[in-house]
């Protein structure tokens, strides 16, 4: 059952050494399967992380290449990697931390016609993107094939990130709709701390671990957010919505949707 | 004055006072990104100015947060 090589035992040997994981926790890491969405600041530690603690199978989907303005915060890319697709350069770090990781890549958007055949092919879906319809499609998409995910969000100094299981609060059981296009602001006058990037997909990479490895608590029917300026963490706790437009009694969402793209997107499509 | 519980922190608010009238008071300066909770219980927007504060409402501004490349 558990035919671990000397090598990966010595690799793996602080996963192991716990007690809440050990071997048997080892063998769910490397049977699983994570899809992470959005190569950037928050896929970026994800990705790498969860490389190192061995998961078997990871797939990326991102359509961008690499901006020397990335490097700042998404840490998978290195200054030799401008222009190139952040799939590929995500997928080079990844194997050379660690070459037991099969790694799917996906060099496209993730909208409404192929979100549901990618996530299919995963046991949990990691969100990393940077914008209000990706994360509304991603939620939408896990409800409806029942898959497991982490939602992250980043802003300026702050971070935001729950769990969601089927059954437990989603995000539009407490966000129900994306803001207006208008109102979200531009990606270049938002910016956000580097480090910041790091803080929340760690923690997101850790929920992935504790969820395969059946380990503590999720954060499931709880909103996660902390403030770097004061370090003050906070968790809210949310709840199931009966009146959810897609996880609730009567859903009124029977397909998914692709909302208005904000505009930063624009930019970098007039680039490439 | 009533005590109230905002973002965690307690405060003391003159009633009556309409949700919509505490978002204002605590200066969200875009209430297009915010979602609001009550006691744990999500309130849509079209409801706020229907919402009367009472006293010991614990009140959560939920930020929409868009980043993460
Ligand atoms: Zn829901």
């Amino acid at each position: 059952m558990f035919d671990f090589t000397e090598e990966q035992i010595q690799r793996y040997s602080r996963h192991i050494l716990l007690q809440d994981v050990g071997v048997e926790g080892q063998e769910k890491i490397q049977n699983a399967k994570v899809l992470v969405v959005g190569a950037g600041g928050l896929g970026a530690p994800v990705s790498l992380y969860l490389a190192a603690a061995g998961i078997g199978r990871i797939g990326i989907v991102d359509a961008d290449v690499v901006d020397l303005s990335n490097l700042q915060r998404q840490v998978i890319h290195f200054t030799k990697d401008v222009g190139v697709p952040k799939v590929e350069s995500a997928k080079e770090k990844i194997l050379a931390i660690n070459p037991d990781v099969k790694v799917d890549t996906y060099r496209e958007f993730l909208y409404s016609a192929n979100a549901l055949d990618i996530i299919k092919e995963y046991d949990f879906v990691v969100d990393g993107t940077d914008n209000f319809p990706v994360k509304f499609l991603i939620n939408d998409a896990c409800v409806m094939a029942g898959k497991p995910f982490s939602h992250g969000g980043i802003l300026r100094f702050n971070g935001q990130t729950f769990t969601h299981l089927p059954g437990t609060a989603c995000y539009r059981c407490f966000f129900k709709e994306p803001p207006p296009a208008g109102a979200v602001p531009t990606c270049s006058q938002a910016g956000v701390l580097g480090a910041i990037a790091g803080m929340l997909g760690t923690i997101q990479a850790a929920e992935v671990l504790k969820y395969f490895t059946g380990v503590g608590q999720l954060l499931t029917n709880r909103l996660l957010i902390f403030d770097a300026k004061t370090m003050q963490f906070r968790t809210i706790p949310v709840k199931h919505r009966p009146t959810c437009e897609i996880c609730g009694e009567h859903p009124t969402i029977d397909h998914l949707i692709d909302y208005e793209q904000p505009t930063c997107e624009l930019k970098k499509h007039k680039k490439s | 004055m009533a005590k109230i519980i905002v973002n965690g922190e307690a405060k003391e608010v003159q009633l009556p006072l309409t949700l919509s009238e505490l978002i204002k008071q605590n200066n969200v300066s875009q209430p297009e990104m915010v979602s609001v909770q009550v006691n744990e219980d999500f309130v849509d927007r079209t409801e706020w100015p229907d919402i009367q504060i009472k006293e010991g409402d614990a009140v959560d501004f939920l930020y929409f947060m868009g980043g993460g490349m």
